[in-house]
């Protein structure tokens, strides 16, 4: 049998930042249960949906970064089903006439290569209320119930689980570039459903087709498809068939597992909402809102390859998150920028971790690390001392220069102190400069070290080396 | 003049100081406990908060700040949530709701004082009040026929006065059809100019809250209150406000009156409609033939829509959060099922099933979709006929009153009844029902028909034709 090949979409569900709920006043955050559940969210008599207009902004917002085509009329319909935490007994979402259309991600796929995955539709819809389940019985948390969800399906036109994690990578950083969404995984405010059958490359018909619902976070997401990809195969390559079926990812156990299986394939009956007139968008109004867009991400990092020279690697990380990316730019106006690229990416982002703080709770304000970093290059202190005067603005919020200046951390440049450091040191380790005579030019590193400690970090490496070298070979 | 004053009559009564919202209050809940154990036209009455509101309203009265409604006294269909609400249902015997609907809102803040909530088929879901579970209301002209439906309640407890007004909904004649059969005046203003909000749907694209009341004038009184946008309601239109009462007096030279070809009636039906057509010829209207080709259509794409919405907007009614539940479920299925078989009555069940099939794969095509585009077309016979007419008058129902009884098996008959009335939901054109005289002792009623927005118009020429006639002046005999 040939080498088979998966083929994979996705349902991805992006939790939307609003204020309040899809169709009420009820706030969109988790509080005590059922405290962010108005009455149109208890499925109330008489109650009726009222469309948030911030969340048909964000979608629009979305779309125009997506290349999607906005819907100038769209339309609400309600799916029917009934589930204890389904409130009304239906779902508001959008079926037949959706306010997206099209529109594509671009990734880079498992080669590295330039992958666009395109997107077929994206549609606003509520989400249900969550049931908890206990020994007696089950309670029933409404503050979910309206939460206004997007819906984004591409087309199945991925063939890797390592890029249908990938897509998922480039929506989080997207999303949350745009403030459409927090995003947070953990919280179920970005996941995914995928879709996925396997055959052979070229094959016309694709093998029946799985579904693994629910899966929050990128690694479930790449490890749930390549469990599922080859479990289909073995399946296949044994003879056997794939059974059409909903299944669930099971972390713990890193497999998939069938969902309870329905007796009948469930009858949604969609129809147009009444209680919604359809949702109609002005040329102007989406044209106000592609006023407002800021450079996307892709734009954004082209720009730092070709203004800043980074290196790609560099570019994504910070472009991957607005807020550091416009720290980027606010520090490289002040000090050399692909070195402040090297120290955002690496020592603050580090600096960060450790004292588990966000950008926003950074003490420590962009012209300053620029600053810091104008001094290094200018060979005023090393890298090695830098990083100590970065620990230093931190937690004092002084500036690099008054905390070099109070604490004499200048780096030690002057050839004759330097030449008398080193031959204090040579002094001090016969043993070592007989064994470099010898050839074992290891011991450099070792003398080295010896230079910095005496120093306290303030020797200039490049400067040192030379006259180490020099000395020994005198 | 206390007991048939009409709204109008009452309000100058009021600011005159000749008599007082308590004594108004005092004489219609009296009223109301006198008649009811014989006509059945309500599910609760709340006598200290009526009392309550009747004195604030005396209060507001004797400083002077009082408005046209003030203090003046009203019955709700209990399909508008306030206080306990019931939809006429089983489902929801003891739901008390939390909030106020919209249209109890807007007329308790006009002064209005609430009396009670009337009698209605349950979920407004028939013609003769008999789907209710808390019994039917009977016709206080003939104790043995049925008042109408489904704002059965309102239409008897208007005619006997218990209420000088009451409100109602009209999904596919509710409030035209027992108006008529009750000998009171009905309207159905244009879908979306009152707010659903807190009218619990039966079917939203057809419901509309409007108005039973003893003549045309004090229904316009009620509409100047009611009609606007509300935030809470994203299908009520927000259109400028208009007095609907500016117009009432205006001549009706040149009104074009349209009769549809399509409404062939038996006798005496045909006469009463010729004679009702004489009286807006006398104030100068003239007649012009119409046609309304897709009438025989109508009925069919009704249950169709109505049923599919309904089997939806029902679907909350599910025993989980409010409303009946069934003791002892043994799994989350059995709750559902045994709830909803247990909360809700035949007629219901049956138009949920009905509902649930033609919105169903396979079905939904030939049913729904089909239904809707029958739709398109009866809307685009009514554009077409007023271009050439500017109301069109029909008979509201094919005869007076039924009896008790004799239509509840069989559901066809009953929905047939309704073939004047249901086009116009479907149009969402606004109608007024008046009475237009008697058929064995039994009023029946004259029904107009206007385009879109033309409540001023209808209100107008029922006005007149009420100055003209006296049918509407007619009371039912006392009870035994």
């Amino acid at each position: 049998m040939a080498v088979l090949q998966a083929t994979i979409g996705l349902e991805i569900h992006v939790q939307l930042t609003t204020r309040s709920k899809l169709f009420s006043t009820a706030a969109n955050h988790p509080d005590a249960p059922n405290r962010n559940a108005a009455y149109v969210d208890q499925g109330l008599p008489g109650t009726l949906p009222v469309l948030n207009q911030e969340a048909v902004r964000l979608a629009v917002r979305l779309g125009l970064a997506l290349g999607a085509r906005v819907c100038r009329r769209s339309e609400f319909a309600r799916k029917n089903y009934f589930y204890p935490d389904l409130p009304k007994g239906y779902q508001i979402s959008q079926y037949d006439h959706p306010v997206l259309q099209g529109g594509a991600l671009c990734i880079r796929d498992v080669q590295g290569q330039a992958l666009q995955v395109t997107l077929e539709r994206t549609h606003l819809e509520e989400d249900a209320g969550k049931s908890v389940h206990h020994q007696a019985y089950s309670a029933i948390d409404l503050n979910r119930a309206g939460t206004p969800l997007l819906e984004i399906v591409t087309e199945p036109c991925l063939h890797h689980a390592a890029d249908a994690a990938a897509c998922m990578r480039k929506l989080h950083a997207l999303v949350r570039y745009l403030e459409v969404s927090t995003a947070n995984m953990e919280q179920g405010e970005l996941r995914c459903d995928a879709n996925i059958s396997v055959a052979a490359p070229g094959a016309t018909r694709l093998g029946a087709r799985t579904e693994i619902k629910n899966l929050n976070s990128f690694r479930f997401v790449e490890r749930a498809i390549e469990y599922e990809f080859h479990r289909h195969t073995e399946i296949l390559e044994a003879g056997g068939t794939v059974t059409r079926e909903t299944r669930l990812y099971d972390s713990g156990q890193q497999q998939t597992r069938p969902m309870r299986s329905k007796e009948t394939e469930a009858d949604y009956r969609y129809f147009p909402d009444p209680d919604l007139p359809p949702l109609i968008l002005s040329a102007e109004y989406i044209a106000a809102i592609q006023s407002t867009m800021p450079e996307l991400p892709d734009a954004r990092c082209s720009r730092y390859l070709e203004q800043y020279g980074l290196t790609p690697g560099e570019a994504e990380t910070l472009v991957a998150d607005r807020p550091l990316a416009e720290y980027f730019e606010a520090a490289a106006a002040v000090g050399d920028a692909r070195t402040c690229a090297h120290w955002i990416t690496g020592a603050l982002t580090a600096l960060l971790k450790r004292h588990t703080a966000t950008l926003d709770e950074c003490r420590i304000a962009p012209g300053k690390l620029g600053a810091l970093v104008a001094l290094i290059r200018r060979g005023v202190i090393s890298g090695k001392v830098a990083r100590q005067v970065l620990e230093t603005m931190w937690d004092s919020g002084a500036d690099a220069e008054t905390i070099i200046a109070r604490e004499g951390l200048t780096q030690l440049s002057d050839v004759q102190e330097l030449e008398t450091l080193v031959a204090q040191v040579l002094q001090e380790c016969p043993e070592q400069v007989e064994q470099y005579r010898q050839g074992r030019t290891q011991v450099l590193a070792f003398l080295m070290g010896r230079i910095m400690q005496r120093s306290r970090g303030q020797a200039n490496p490049a400067r040192t080396s030379a006259l180490l070298k020099q000395q020994l070979s005198a | 003049m206390i007991g048939s004053g009409t709204l109008a009559e009452l309000s100058a009564a009021l600011q005159h100081g000749e008599t007082s919202s308590r004594a108004l209050t005092e004489h219609c809940l009296a009223r109301c406990r006198q008649l009811n154990p014989v006509y059945n036209c309500l599910i609760s009455m709340d006598e200290t908060a009526a009392y309550a509101q009747a004195e604030r309203a005396d209060r507001l009265l004797q400083v002077g700040q009082a408005g046209p409604l003030t203090g003046l006294p009203i019955l709700h269909k209990d399909i508008f949530c306030s206080g306990r609400t019931t939809c006429g249902s089983r489902m929801l015997e003891h739901f008390v709701a939390p909030y106020e609907a919209t249209v109890v809102r807007l007329l308790t803040a006009a002064g209005m004082v609430t009396l009670g909530k009337t009698n209605m088929d349950e979920f407004a879901m028939g013609s003769s009040t008999e789907t209710s579970y808390f019994g039917p209301a009977l016709n206080p002209w003939n104790s043995g026929c049925v008042p109408g439906g489904s704002s059965g309640g309102s239409a008897a407890a208007v005619a006997c006065r218990m209420a000088p007004v009451a409100t109602g909904s009209d999904t596919g004649g509710s409030i035209r059809q027992p108006a008529a059969l009750c000998g009171v005046t009905g309207i159905k203003p244009t879908y979306g100019r009152i707010s659903r909000h807190g009218m619990i749907a039966f079917a939203s694209s057809l419901d509309q809250a409007g108005i039973l009341s003893l003549d045309a004038r004090d229904a316009a009184l009620l509409l100047n209150a009611l009609c606007g946008g509300d935030p809470q309601d994203s299908t009520a239109l927000d259109r400028t406000a208009e007095d609907f009462g500016a117009r009432l007096e205006a001549p009706l030279a040149g009104l074009r009156i349209g009769v549809p070809a399509e409404y062939g009636m038996d006798e005496p039906m045909a006469a009463l409609m010729e004679d009702a057509l004489q009286v807006f010829v006398e104030q100068g209207a003239r007649r012009v033939d119409i046609c309304l080709p897709q009438t025989a259509l109508a009925l069919a794409a009704y249950q169709v829509i109505s049923s599919a919405e309904c089997s939806s907007n029902l679907a909350r009614f599910d025993g989980v959060r409010y409303g009946h539940r069934c003791n002892n479920p043994a799994d989350i299925d059995s709750l559902y099922r045994r709830s909803r078989s247990e909360g809700f009555g035949r007629e219901t069940r049956r138009r949920i099933m009905l509902g649930t099939f033609v919105l169903s794969a396979g079905y939904h095509d030939a049913f729904y979709v089909r239904a809707q585009k029958v739709r398109a077309r009866i809307l685009q016979d009514y554009t077409v006929a007023f271009a050439a007419a500017d109301l069109i008058l029909t008979p509201v129902t094919p005869g007076p009153a039924f009896a008790l009884g004799t239509r509840l098996d069989d559901p066809v008959a009953m929905y047939l009844s309704d073939i004047y009335t249901v086009p116009v939901n479907l149009a969402g054109l606004p109608a007024i029902a008046a009475p237009a005289g008697f058929m064995n002792g039994l009023p029946i009623g004259l029904q107009l028909i206007g385009p879109h927005f033309s409540e001023a118009l209808l209100l107008n020429a029922v006005h007149r034709y009420q100055l003209a006639t006296d049918w509407h002046r007619q009371m039912p005999p006392e009870p035994d």
